[in-house]
Parts: C-alpha cells; sequence; structure tokens
C-alpha cells in the first residue's frame, strides 16, 4: 500500500483530534512535511542507532495504529528492531508485529527466530512475552512452531508462562482446528496444574476449544473448587460458570421432589409464594414418601466454596454465583443470594441494567427471594428510561396479594412521571398486576378509567389498550367504561388505542346498543383517513353490528365493506371480501353463513399479560444468550439434570497414603466422629494428618505475611486438592486453627518417613509460619483483652504451650453438664451447675435480697464496673478467676417449643427451650436445651446436627452426637447458637442414622440476651449514655392481677432474660441484660404511675432489639 | 472474548481503537451510532447491541463510550465490569480520564491495554501490577528518560504478580508510615410528599490510603461489626477471619483502595439527617405558581450539615423562576428547566428557604407532576448507620505507623417527592 492514502485518511481525522504526537517532535516540523516523505522520516529513525530514536518513533507508529489509521506500509522497518535492547521499543514493536503480522505474513515469518530464542531465556516474562506474541500473529505458516512452542511452556517451571501458554491454546485453535486433538492433550496437563494462576486462564481454554470434554473435569473438579477462592476474579467468572454445566451433568436434582409435588407446574408457578413458605414441612412430607435425596458431597462442597464469592467487589463473580445457586442449589437455599443482587443495584447504571434483566427473570421462578428487598426497586425520578423499566418489571413480577397496595400506591406516584415511555410501561405494569391478581382487578380498572381524562394521548392510549385487555375477563359489569371509551373515538388518534376501543365495541356491541351503531356511523365518516389496523377493526365492528342488529347497521356495513373494497391495502381488501361472503347472505355462500354469528361472536379467551421474562431461564443466567433471549455465537445449553446420577467415584482422586482419609468415607466418619474428642492433639497419625491439609490452607488465606515464593503458592494449592475437603465446619477449623501453632512442628516427624522431601521441607515451612502466628495471637490476646470481653480465653488459648490443657478444661464442664442434664424430663428446671459456681451463686443472692423471686443477678469483667467491684469487695469478688460470666436465673416455668413433631419426625419428637445457662465454649452463644424423645418401636442412631444454613454471621455449636436413643427413651442434650442479636431463625438439618429434618429455631427476643448485674448508680450512668434514638418507651396499663412487685418481676423475668436492678424508688422496676453476641446493654425500666397504668422504657443501641422488647414486656405485662 | 475495543467521544468521533485479536473494521461502530441516535440520552444507550455478527457492549463513563465488540457468549457482566475497570485503571494512572488526556498518553494507553488482556481474556488488572510493568507517566520521570534512555516499561515480572499477594508490590518503602480509612456512608433515601419515608438505605465505603513499608499485616475492628450485614471485600480481605470473628484483616496494596463497601438495606432503621418542607403549588388558572422550601436538619447528632445542594428538574411548562434564597446562591436555567441552589451549611437556628413564583408558559394547563427535589449534603465526623472502628492493629513489621480514621455522611440519591 502506498503512503499517500494512508496519509492524506490521517489528515482527515486528526484535524478533529489534534495531535499532540507530532507538536513536540522537532523532527517532523518544516522538513518532513511533503506528503511522500512523511513515513521516511519514521522509516529513518527506524534504521538509526540510537534507541531513543527508535522509540520515537515507535510511539509515533504506535500512535497512528491507535487512531485506526494504517501504517502497513512500516512493516519491514518495523520488523528489524524485534531484536532490539530496548524493551519499550521491543514491546512497542511487538503491539506494531500482533497488529499488522496476519496482512504481512512472509515478512512476519523474519521475526519468528527471535521470539524462538526468547522461548529459550532465562527471564520468565521475557519467555511469557515471547510466547505471547508469537502465538498471536496469527500467520498460518508457523501453527507447528506454536504448538511446539505452547506445549514445551506447558511445563515450563514457572506458573506465569504456564499461564501464557494456556492463553496461546485457543488462539492457536482459532488458527488451525485441525490441532483440536493435540490441544486438548495440552489442556488436560494444563487442567491438573495446581497453581491458581493457571486454573482460570486453562478453563478458559477448555471452555473455547473442548467444552463438550466433560470427563477431563472429574479428576480436577475438587481441586477447582477448593482452589476457586483463590483465583484470580476473572478466572473465578469462568470456572463457575463452566462449573455449573458440569453440575447439571453430574449431579441429581436437589429440587426433585418438589417437582415430583408440584403436578401442575403451571399452577406452581403462581402458587409459588404460599409453596415457599411451606417449602420445609413439604420437604418432610415428600421425603416421607420417596427415596430420600441425599446431596452428593461434591455437589455440596461446589455450593459451600463459591458462597463467599457472593462478597467479591466484582460484580461480573457475584452474578456467576448468583446464576450458580440458582441453577443448583436447593430452593431453601437460593435466597442467600439475593441480598448480593440487590447490592449490584448500586453500581454503574450499565451493572444494574444487566443485574435487573437477571432479577428480573430469577423473580418470576423465584418471587420470595426478593420479596424482603421489594424497596430497592422503588424507581427514583433520576433513573435512566432503561433502568426504570426494568425495576418495574421487578415490582410488577414480585406483587402479590399482600404488597399489591403499596405498589400500587407506587405506581401512582410513576404515574405522573413527566418520562412517558415511563408511565406507558407503568400502565402495563398495573394491567398486568390486575390479571394476576383478582383482588385488586377492579381498584386498577378504576384507576385506569381515570387516566382515560388524561392530557397526555400516549397515556391515554396505553390505558385504553390495557383496559381492553382487563375488560375482556369480565365484559358484562362495564358497560360504562365502554360507552365511556366509546367517547374518546373523538379525541384520541393513537392508532392502537382506536383499534382497541373499536374491537371493545364491536365485541360487546349488545352491552352498548346505542352507542355502537352511532360508532360505525363516525368511523365510516373518517374510513378513508384511518390506519390500517384501524380499519380493519372497523370493518370487523361492522360485520358484527350487521350480524346482531342488522336493521340499523346495514347501510352502514355495505358502504364501509365498499370503501375497503378500493383500499390500498391489499389485507383490507381480502378482509373486506372475505367478510362480506360470510355475512353478507347470497345464493352461492350456503353453508358458512348459518355460522357467521357463532364465528364473529364466539367467546374469546382473555389474553395472559405475562412477563416477557417468562421461560427465559432456560438459557443460563448471566449470560449474553439470556440477556438477549436469543442464543448467542458459542453458547452451551444448560443441560438437564440427569435422572440417574453418573458415578460420583470418577471424581475421586489418587492421593498418596496418608492423605487418604480425606476422601468421601472418611471423611463422612469424621463428621461422626464427637465434636470435641478431636481437641485431643495426641491421636494417631489419621487424626494429624486429615486436620495437616487443612491448616495448611488456612495459612494459604490466613498468612499471606509470610513471604510465601510462587513454589509455597502452588504447594499450597496441591495440598487443598489432595485434602478434597478443606472447608469442613467452621467450629472445628477454628479449633484446629488454635492449635496449629503446636502442630506444625510435631508433624513433621511422622510424615518424613513416608513422604518425599519436598513434601517434608514444606511441612517444616509450614511450621514456621505457624511460630509466626503465635506471638501475633499473642500480642493481640494482649491488647484485645482490654475491650474485647470473652476473648481472653480465647487467645488464652491460642498460646501453643497452653492450647490443650485449655480446650481440656472448656470442654470438661460442658461434657459434665451435659452428662448430668441428659436422661432428665423436659420440665425440669435447668440442670444444677459446677459445684464451684454454686458457691458463687450464694453469695450473690445474699446480696440480692430484696428480690423475692430473684433472677440471678450476672456479672462480666466488661460490664461490671470499678464501682460494683468495689462495692462487692467484702464478698471476695475481685477474684477475677473465680467470677462466672453470667449466672442463670432459676424459673419455674420454662417454656418449651417444639422443633420436629412427632408425626414430622416419624416417631421422634424434639423440643428445645432456652435454659439461659451461659454456653462456655463460646460466650457469644445462645445456649439451647434440645430434647429429644423417641417414640418409635425402634433405636433412632446416631443423631446430630447437620448442614446448618444460617444468616451471615450466625453461628453453630453442634451438640456431640447422640449416638443412639432406645425407644421410648429421651435424651436431651445443649447446642449453642450465636444468633448475631438478631431474631432471625438458625435453620439445620436433624439427622439420624436414615433421615434428615429441616428444623430451624427461632429464639424469641428476650432470650438474646443474658442478665448483668449493675448497680443503681451505675444503672443511671449507662441509661444517661443510651438516649435519644437508642430510647424506646411506651405507656401501657397494667391488669389487675399484675399489679404485685412480685407477678410484674416475675413476667418481666420470664419474657426476657434480664436481672432486676436495685433501685431506691418503689414504684419503679429496673432490669438490665446485655446481648450475648455483642455485648450491647440492655436497660428495662419499668415505672409504675397513678392507677394501673405504666411506663415501660428500654434502653439498647439495637434498637431493633429494643423495639421488639418493648413488645414482647409490653404483651407478657397485659395477660 | 473481548475482540476489540473502540473509544468513541460524545461527539461521535472513535479516538482509540484497539484490537487483541484479528481486526474489526470500525465500520462496525455504525450500529453503536444508531442505537444511540435512537435513545437520544447517553445514559439510554443500552449496554449491549447486537448486531448481525458482533455483540457491542458499552459504558459510558466520562463523557466516553468505551464500547467493546464481542463474537461468543460471554457473561456481560464480565466485559462491563471489565470495561469499569479499564476506566478506573486510566484515572488511577493519569488522575483524570478524559478524552484529552487519553489522546495525550496514547502509548502509555496502549500498552496499558495490551497488558490487561491477552488474546481477549484479562491478564493483569491489578493497578499495582500494571504499574510495575508500565509505570505512569511522571514529569520527571520523562526528564529522566530523556537523558538517560532508560524506559518506562518494567523488565521484570511483577513479583505480585506470581505471589499470594499479588495486589501488593514487594519493596515499598516509606519514610512516613501512615494508613487513612475514610468511612463515607452514602444515604439512599426516596421520601414522600408528608416527609415520611418510602425507602431508605446506606451504602457505605470504607477507603483506605496506606503507605507502609514492608509487607504489613492489617486488622481493623469494629464496635459493631454487626451492622454490616451485606459487604462486599477488596480481595485482600480473609473472608474466613471475617466469617468466625468479624474481623478484617488484610495486607493492604499499596496506595488507594476500596477495602470494603456494605449496604445497610431498607429493612433496618435508617436516621435520616434532614428534612424538606415544601410547598409548590401550580394553578390551573393563573400563569403564577408558589414556590417554596425549607431545609432543615433532623437527627444528625449534634453534627453540622454542610455543603447542601437543592436540584430539581422543573416540568417543561415552567418559563422562569424569581425566588429569593434566605442563604446560598440559586440558577436557574430556562432551557434544560434546572433549578439548583447552593445552600452550603444549615444554621438550625436560621434555616435556610427558598421562595418566590414560577411563571408559566400561558394558556397550557398545570403540569400533573410536582417536580422532584433532589439533595445533597455532607456531614462530616459522622457514620449515619452507627459504624465504629474500634481498633487497627498492624503485624509483620517492626515500625509504629501513624494511624487515622475519617467518618463522613453524604447524601446519596436522595429524592424528596413534592
Amino acid at each position: 500500500m502506498s503512503a499517500s492514502p494512508a496519509y492524506s485518511e490521517e489528515k482527515g481525522g486528526s484535524s478533529s483530534l489534534g495531535e499532540p504526537e507530532y507538536g513536540h517532535d522537532p523532527a517532523s516540523g518544516g522538513i518532513f512535511s511533503s506528503d511522500y516523505k512523511r513515513h521516511d522520516d519514521l522509516k529513518e529513525m527506524l534504521d538509526s542507532n540510537k534507541d531513543s530514536l527508535k522509540l520515537e518513533a515507535m510511539k509515533r507508529i504506535v500512535a497512528m495504529i491507535a487512531r485506526g489509521k494504517n501504517a502497513s506500509d512500516l512493516f519491514p522497518a518495523v520488523v528489524k528492531n524485534v531484536a532490539c535492547k530496548n524493551i519499550e521499543v521491543k514491546k512497542l514493536v511487538y503491539v506494531y508485529l500482533v497488529r499488522y503480522a496476519e496482512e504481512q505474513q512472509d515478512l512476519a515469518l523474519l521475526s519468528i527466530s527471535t521470539f524462538q530464542r526468547g522461548l529459550k531465556d532465562p527471564n520468565q516474562l521475557i519467555r511469557a512475552s515471547a510466547l505471547r506474541v508469537l502465538s498471536s500473529i496469527r500467520v498460518p505458516i508457523i501453527v507447528p512452531i506454536m504448538m511446539l512452542a505452547i506445549k514445551e511452556a506447558a511445563s515450563d517451571m514457572s506458573p506465569y508462562v504456564r499461564k501464557t501458554a494456556a492463553h496461546a491454546i485457543p488462539k492457536l485453535y482459532s488458527l488451525d482446528s485441525d490441532q483440536k486433538d493435540q490441544l486438548i492433550e495440552v489442556i488436560e496437563k494444563l487442567l491438573a496444574d495446581k497453581t491458581t494462576l493457571v486454573a482460570g486462564s486453562v478453563v478458559m481454554a477448555f471452555e473455547e476449544v473442548c467444552p463438550e470434554r466433560i470427563d477431563l473435569i472429574h479428576k480436577n473438579y475438587r481441586k477447582l473448587c477448593n482452589l476457586l477462592i483463590d483465583v484470580e476474579e476473572w478466572g473465578q467468572v469462568v470456572i463457575i460458570n463452566m462449573l455449573t454445566r458440569y453440575a447439571r451433568t453430574q449431579f441429581l436434582s436437589p429440587n426433585q421432589n418438589e417437582s415430583l409435588l408440584e403436578e401442575n407446574p403451571e399452577k406452581a408457578f403462581y402458587g409459588s409464594d404460599e409453596e415457599d413458605s411451606k417449602d420445609d414441612k413439604l420437604d418432610a412430607a415428600s421425603l416421607v414418601k420417596r427415596k430420600p435425596y441425599v446431596m452428593d458431597p461434591d455437589h455440596r462442597l461446589l455450593l459451600r466454596n463459591t458462597k463467599p464469592l457472593l462478597q467479591s467487589r466484582n460484580a461480573a463473580v457475584v452474578m456467576a454465583v448468583a446464576q450458580l445457586y440458582f441453577h443448583l442449589a436447593p430452593k431453601a437455599e437460593v435466597g442467600v443470594i439475593a441480598k448480593a443482587l440487590v447490592r449490584l443495584l448500586r453500581s454503574h447504571s450499565e451493572v444494574q441494567w444487566v443485574v435487573l434483566q437477571n432479577v428480573a427473570t430469577m423473580s418470576i421462578k423465584r418471587r420470595g427471594m426478593f420479596e424482603p428487598y421489594l424497596k430497592s426497586f422503588y424507581i427514583r425520578s433520576t433513573d435512566p428510561t432503561q433502568i426504570k423499566i426494568l425495576k418495574l418489571e421487578v415490582l410488577t413480577n414480585l406483587a402479590n396479594e399482600t404488597n399489591i397496595s403499596t405498589i400500587l400506591r407506587e405506581f401512582q406516584t410513576y404515574i405522573r412521571s413527566m418520562d412517558k415511555d415511563f408511565v406507558a410501561a407503568t400502565i402495563q405494569a398495573i394491567g398486568r398486576c390486575a390479571t394476576n391478581i383478582g383482588k385488586v382487578r377492579d381498584t386498577c380498572l378504576n384507576g385506569l378509567v381515570q387516566l382515560l381524562s388524561n392530557r397526555d394521548e400516549l397515556v391515554v392510549a396505553e390505558s385504553v389498550v390495557v383496559i381492553k385487555k382487563l375488560l375482556q375477563m369480565q365484559p358484562s359489569q362495564h358497560s360504562e367504561i365502554i360507552k365511556h371509551m366509546a367517547k374518546l373515538t373523538d379525541n384520541i388518534q393513537v392508532p392502537m388505542a382506536r383499534a382497541s376501543i373499536l374491537w371493545l365495541i364491536g365485541e360487546y356491541c349488545e352491552h352498548v346498543p346505542k352507542i355502537a351503531p352511532d360508532v360505525l356511523r363516525k368511523m365510516s365518516k373518517s374510513f378513508t383517513g384511518e390506519e390500517d389496523i384501524v380499519k380493519l377493526q372497523v370493518i370487523n365492528l361492522a360485520a358484527k353490528l350487521y350480524l346482531t342488529n342488522s336493521k340499523q347497521s346495514k347501510l352502514l356495513t355495505q358502504y364501509v365493506l365498499n370503501l375497503a373494497k378500493y383500499d390500498q391495502n391489499y389485507d383490507i381488501r381480502d378482509r373486506a371480501r372475505f367478510i362480506r361472503q360470510l355475512i353478507v347472505p347470497t345464493e352461492k355462500s350456503g353453508a358458512l353463513n348459518k355460522y357467521a354469528k357463532k364465528l364473529f361472536l364466539a367467546q374469546k379467551p382473555a389474553p395472559i399479560l405475562e412477563s416477557s421474562f417468562k421461560d427465559r431461564d432456560h438459557f443460563q443466567l448471566g449470560s449474553l444468550s439470556h440477556l438477549l433471549n436469543a442464543k448467542a455465537v458459542g453458547y452451551q445449553e444448560l443441560p438437564d439434570w440427569p435422572d440417574e446420577a453418573p458415578d460420583p467415584s470418577v471424581r475421586n482422586v489418587e492421593v498418596p497414603e496418608w492423605t487418604k482419609c480425606t476422601s468421601r468415607e472418611k471423611r463422612k466418619e469424621k463428621v461422626e466422629k464427637p465434636f470435641y474428642s478431636d481437641s485431643e492433639g495426641e491421636s494417631g497419625p489419621t487424626e494429624s494428618a486429615d486436620s495437616d491439609p487443612e491448616s495448611v490452607s488456612e495459612t494459604e488465606s490466613e498468612s499471606g505475611s509470610s513471604s510465601s515464593s510462587s513454589e509455597s503458592g502452588s504447594d499450597s494449592g496441591s495440598r487443598g486438592e489432595e485434602s478434597g475437603d478443606q472447608s469442613e465446619e467452621e467450629e472445628e477449623k477454628k479449633k484446629k486453627k488454635k492449635k496449629k501453632g503446636k502442630e506444625g512442628p510435631r508433624k513433621a516427624c511422622p510424615e518424613s518417613a513416608g513422604s518425599d522431601p519436598s513434601e517434608e521441607e514444606e511441612e517444616q515451612e509450614q511450621g514456621k509460619k505457624g511460630k509466626k502466628k503465635k506471638p501475633q495471637d499473642e500480642g493481640k490476646g494482649a491488647s484485645e483483652s482490654s475491650w474485647e470481653e470473652g476473648s481472653v480465653s480465647e487467645s488464652s488459648s491460642s498460646k501453643s504451650d497452653s492450647g490443650s490443657e485449655a480446650e481440656e478444661s472448656q470442654s470438661e464442664p460442658e461434657s459434665r453438664r451435659r452428662t448430668t442434664v441428659r436422661g432428665q424430663p423436659p420440665s425440669s428446671k435447668p440442670a444444677p451447675k459446677a459445684s464451684r459456681k454454686e458457691t458463687k451463686e450464694i453469695s450473690l443472692l445474699d446480696l440480692d435480697d430484696f428480690t423475692p423471686a430473684p433472677p440471678q443477678p450476672a456479672s462480666s469483667p466488661a460490664i461490671v464496673s470499678t464501682s460494683l467491684v468495689t462495692d462487692l469487695e467484702g464478698l471476695t469478688l475481685t477474684n477475677a478467676s473465680l467470677a462466672p460470666t453470667m449466672l442463670s436465673p432459676v424459673f419455674s416455668t420454662v417454656k418449651t417449643y417444639e422443633l420436629l413433631h412427632r408425626m414430622a419426625g416419624e416417631g421422634l419428637s424434639v423440643e428445645y427451650y432456652f435454659n439461659r445457662q451461659p454456653f462456655p465454649p463460646d460466650p457469644h452463644m445462645v445456649a439451647v436445651q434440645i430434647q429429644f424423645s423417641n417414640n418409635t418401636e425402634s433405636e433412632v442412631k446416631n443423631l446430630r446436627v447437620s448442614e446448618p444454613k444460617l444468616v451471615s454471621g450466625m453461628r453453630i455449636q453442634e451438640f456431640q452426637e447422640i449416638e443412639s436413643l432406645a425407644p421410648g427413651d429421651t435424651a436431651s442434650v445443649i447446642m449453642g447458637i450465636d444468633f448475631c442479636d438478631s431474631t432471625q431463625a438458625a435453620n439445620f438439618q436433624l439427622c439420624t442414622h436414615s433421615r434428615q429434618f429441616y428444623v430451624s429455631i427461632q429464639p424469641p427476643v428476650g432470650e438474646l440476651m443474658a442478665p448483668v448485674f449493675m448497680s443503681e448508680n451505675e444503672f443511671k450512668k449507662e441509661q444517661g449514655k443510651l438516649t435519644g434514638m437508642s430510647e424506646i418507651t411506651e405507656k401501657l396499663t397494667l391488669p389487675d392481677k399484675c399489679q404485685s412487685d412480685h407477678t410484674i418481676v416475675q413476667r418481666v423475668t420470664a419474657a426476657a432474660n434480664v436481672s432486676r436492678v436495685p433501685c431506691g424508688a418503689d414504684n419503679e422496676y429496673r432490669f438490665a441484660a446485655k446481648t450475648v453476641t455483642s455485648g450491647s446493654l440492655i436497660l428495662i425500666t419499668l415505672e409504675r404511675k397513678e392507677g394501673a397504668r405504666a411506663h415501660l422504657t428500654v434502653n439498647s443501641e439495637k434498637m431493633v432489639i429494643g423495639t421488639m422488647l418493648v413488645q414482647d414486656i409490653s404483651q407478657a405485662l397485659a395477660q | 472474548m473481548i475482540h476489540s475495543l473502540f473509544l468513541i467521544n460524545s461527539s461521535g468521533d472513535i479516538f482509540l481503537e484497539k484490537h487483541w485479536k484479528s481486526v474489526v473494521s470500525r465500520s462496525v461502530c455504525d450500529y453503536f451510532f444508531e442505537a444511540q441516535e435512537r435513545a437520544t440520552e447517553a445514559e439510554n444507550v443500552p449496554p449491549v447491541i447486537p448486531t448481525p455478527h458482533h455483540y457491542l457492549l458499552n459504558v459510558y463513563r466520562h463523557k466516553i463510550f468505551f464500547v467493546a465488540v464481542i463474537q461468543t457468549e460471554v457473561p456481560p457482566l464480565f466485559v462491563i465490569e471489565f470495561l469499569h475497570r479499564v476506566v478506573d485503571t486510566f484515572q488511577d494512572y493519569f488522575g483524570v480520564c478524559s478524552e484529552v488526556v487519553i489522546k495525550d498518553n496514547v502509548v502509555v494507553v496502549y500498552e496499558v491495554l495490551e497488558e490487561m488482556l491477552d488474546n481477549g481474556f484479562p491478564l493483569a488488572t491489578e493497578s499495582n501490577i500494571l504499574k510495575e510493568l508500565i509505570k505512569p507517566p511522571t514529569i520527571l520521570r520523562t526528564v529522566v528518560n530523556t537523558i538517560t534512555g532508560s524506559t518506562n516499561v518494567g523488565d521484570q515480572l511483577p513479583t505480585g504478580q506470581l505471589s499470594v499477594v499479588p495486589w501488593r508490590r514487594t519493596g515499598v518503602k516509606y519514610t512516613n508510615n501512615e494508613a487513612y480509612f475514610d468511612v463515607i456512608e452514602e444515604i439512599d433515601a426516596i421520601i414522600d410528599k408528608s416527609g415520611s419515608t418510602i425507602t431508605a438505605e446506606i451504602q457505605g465505603v470504607i477507603d483506605a490510603c496506606v503507605k507502609l513499608t514492608g509487607m504489613p499485616d492489617l486488622t481493623l475492628s469494629f464496635m459493631n461489626p454487626r451492622l454490616l450485614d451485606d459487604v462486599s471485600f477488596h480481595p485482600c480481605v480473609r473472608f474466613k477471619r471475617w466469617e468466625s470473628e468479624r474481623i478484617l484483616s488484610f495486607i493492604p496494596p499499596d496506595g488507594n483502595f476500596r477495602l470494603l463497601s456494605y449496604h445497610v438495606s431498607a429493612q433496618n432503621l435508617v436516621a435520616i439527617p434532614v428534612y424538606v418542607k415544601h410547598n409548590i403549588s401550580f394553578r390551573d388558572s393563573s400563569s403564577l405558581g408558589r414556590f417554596e422550601i425549607t431545609v432543615g436538619p433532623k437527627q444528625t447528632m449534634g453534627k453540622t450539615v454542610e455543603g447542601v445542594m437543592v436540584t430539581s428538574q422543573m416540568p417543561k411548562g415552567v418559563l422562569n423562576m424569581s425566588l429569593t434564597p434566605s442563604q446560598g446562591m440559586h440558577t436557574f436555567d430556562p432551557v434544560t428547566k434546572l433549578l439548583s441552589w447552593d445552600v452550603g451549611k444549615i444554621n438550625p437556628q436560621k434555616l435556610p428557604n427558598l421562595k418566590g413564583t414560577m411563571s408559566l408558559q400561558a394558556g397550557t394547563s398545570k403540569p400533573d407532576e410536582n417536580p422532584t427535589i433532589n439533595l445533597q449534603f455532607k456531614i462530616q465526623q459522622l457514620a449515619i448507620s452507627g459504624l465504629k472502628v474500634n481498633r487497627l492493629d498492624m503485624y509483620g513489621e517492626k515500625y509504629k505507623p501513624f494511624k487515622g480514621i475519617k467518618y463522613m455522611t453524604k447524601a446519596g440519591k436522595f429524592q424528596v417527592r413534592t
């Protein structure tokens, strides 16, 4: 190509762009201004010996490329510099080569040898970039060279080069698809790579080259799941999308029981909101009838390991996880994604747009999921129209009987908007709400009729169209509306609206017998000027009138048909001819004529207004195809669940002897192991080995601080894979973490015998890490102790040498308590405490002599003020080691709640109550006493908790597994739940040897706190701090039977786990507690006024808890 | 994945193109221009535009359309998120991202884009890594380079690329070791006519500026971490630690970054710090309308509300407004019908007030809707959700860093319907 067109093109474009890169270049001034020599100066600069000139020239050339100017004639001059020493020149030459090599293949070959040399360079960056450019230049002749280079790079020791090799695979494939088989081999090899750096890229290559070879994933499945969290974000997206597809082929549907229950899927669609609420019950019921569905542990692994990624800052990752959950998770668990998706709505408007499209699809299938976030979809006047319309779609999908009134009120605001497209969409939405929810149909219709008098024609037209659809459902009652609309034909000009009105009048002409002929008269006058769609409806109207009221309309009809006969549009001519034959009796048209009335005035089914997002979910959510509602190039169908699960053993990986225990069977065994038993450090070799990979994974995420080389990164990755299941129960993990310090070094010895040296080395390194962590923990423990109550014990147990002791002492009282509690009847009082606590109790009791039935005060280091400590000094309370954190009140009535009914549990019934004891393993947990009774004929074995589904932040300390429960026997255990100071239910499964039950524990707000002991002054001081918004007051009237001090105190303490605070005034009662999880104070004051009136005040910085507590207490008092 | 990228300015010039696979003719952008024309406003251009052979995904920021061309199925958010990351990177490199700056630094931009994608798949998107590969241009460096002949391009693989902490550079050194954290909360709210809250949410972020030597390991704890029920983290935050202890533990990237963003949803109680009293009325017969608004503080925990700015899009029928503010400046643009009133600080003793009349087009009937009022404000030293940082500890390094925490509450999308 000659230089001149390139130049003129350049000049043309540059006028608007400015040419900064020429401006400061002295060489480009007057000297080389001639058109033909424009590029000569660049060539000259490129040929010079000076790197700076070369660089300058290359920069100018790249700037040309960037602006889309042709610089291909410089190719020979540029390619010479491919071996330039200056790295920036070299890079720019690469940029140039990649851009133009395709056009100048022969010349491009000159550069190949340089890249081949680069592939052998000791610097990994140079090796990688050589491979990158070599694979990017798209010259078919070098395919064999590329293949060789990729193969070699795939076994390079640098993971970065291996990553580049993975990137090169799709490039080569697009250049020459014949290489597929060889490339698959490379992919297979790279899939086995254990570094996070490679994982994303190779899965990308897999998706582009051989997405159908799902069998390649089997062996790597668990590794990918485990590595996922550490893969870079873009890789995560690709891997998650691929795994979604994989899981669809390999696992059974987790919702199969429900889908079998739903006989009519169509019905289930609208009724799903009720169904959702009954989910758990249905689950249990269906389980009785059918073979129980047990989720494949690998399926669970995927769900568990992707869940944290909902917290990613990258919207694409969040969306990928959301679609994974939508397509793969059991119905009950899908809800977790709603929150994350709603969060994305704050992002850039493009992100919002995509997310809303997906939410729209999801909200049709799973309406309940987004219902709590209804208000997040409210529309602001500043939203772009396309966002408004999508939000409207979601709001409409979410509408149901309970929230429809709020939604309609919101819609009323939208109708007045200045954005008319949006108003039209709102009217459509109202129409859809009206069809879906029968209750509000009349309200909506009236509202829409009012809109008919709107000044804006578009609004009126849209309303007419929607009203027409609504009227079709029950026309008889609405002849008034039809009359009203008939009048509108004079004014409305929008063709669709006119057509709708005419159709309505024609269809229901018997309801408006006087008006209809008149409308036809008017329309026939203006017939020639109408749009086609209106003309067709005029003909229809005429035909229908002719059939019902031929006396008045015969002539008119003939007139209209005659006009139509000569219309320009053949559709209209056809219609006129056809109708004339049909309705006007002649000799020839015998048969059909009789049926004309039936044909025209048949009952027509009302249209179903449904979302355009219905059934879009057959496309994988989050995909481009879903967005466009059309299959995009390269879209991989999301397969249906298989009926029979394929063999799960294909995912088993050969592992070295000592990690065997992490395979499936062993894992199960471990779950069954009593929880506390794994605290002993002196267990057998299997034990230590299986905890080992976990601590590795822990260090991987925890101790990024320790300078870890690439090797350690890759090794820890591989360990993750070998462990198979590194994400164990949180609790267990925490234990391990504490022990890590001491475990590391010890483990190195037994393993060195069987494992290869590199592992041993790593082992030691890990030991070092463990040690390194220790001082940190100590430091933290010391610093924390001052401000975080409860962390004292934790940090002390994390000191390596005292670790096991601390744990033993921790578990000791727990187990002791359990033994005492077991076997007691449910109504009995909470178990007596360990003796040393009892003595304490007594001393405190003496102090608190003025409360008749004392809810026992509690003290905790953080809250007991110094003044109190001095107060109590005489009682030797200052001995901190003796002070129990909390004391439990004694109650005559304990409220029991049902966890599992005898019927639902097939004879196993479970009840629970809040025993108001502190839960020693974790002071932030609420202790729940659970009472099992076996009403069956046979033994129930292996009673345990599994798969807690908790709201984020909530934690469960499971009870020790009950090995067996004889028929007729009862057993009772204690478990701890950290409710995070919310009344959200903790959901989990209760498993027996044969069955599992979904159960949930929902705490009354009063149980979320533990009593605190305070002096009067202290109380006043704290109360002073918690005023304003933290104070909630309510007036109430005390009933007659609730007048005495005793009853009042008893009722309050029954409603909430609080302790009484001494008070000088006798018409005032004070109680104090703190929330279990966060330890925020809750102060309750009940002030009696004259008569039966009283004022209840709750001070707490937790406003929600405060409000609920006020309700609960006033209810308890009013009874 | 991403085939090509076109940068288009508001006047429709394609001022930069980059291809990662074979070249796609820029004529493909004609489909984009068509869509742009149809959308009338820039924000209404659909982010995904299908064409016969390609799909155009675009984002609009800083008055530039970033149009990515793709050919095969790819998660749209993947591309959109990446494009936003490109913009963020430019901003990080050049301070601002504008047409002029991109044109001035076209070579650096090109080099950066080259590193960010390989064959259309993201390669290095962490700005710390990119900055090691291609150093951002500074005046000093340009001068030094011309004299010594050294380059802006790194010749070693950035250490971060391979380590487990890819976001942090190695060998960071500072004489003053400082770590600043800004807790910024934005209130999104819709207030109805009568002043009651229809919906209110808090969007919070913690932006950090960490300039610490070496490899510091930080932990940040909150007084009331329960408030944070929906969070997203910078990848540096150790998720498990957060799950179990509600502590943010992380090795920070060097420089500015967003540590965390969180969302306090509409279900929780959100305190609204200001109220607006308004009286806007149009009369059917007369061509004059009354307009009065007063802004006052409410639940501000004793802090001053500053930087108050009231904007409102008036209906088309409003020809002009004659208003007198009790403080601040106000403008009304008769073309766009946008009223804006820069109030400044709110003095609780003397509430700012804007009062006057609107002249309406004669003969037209009164508008259907009263205008919505958009509010902006700032409250220093207050996080409206009540979030409080408890303490910040550093491990792994010996020196004592200087730590600072700042709180701020701002109005996000704060609308008052009238």
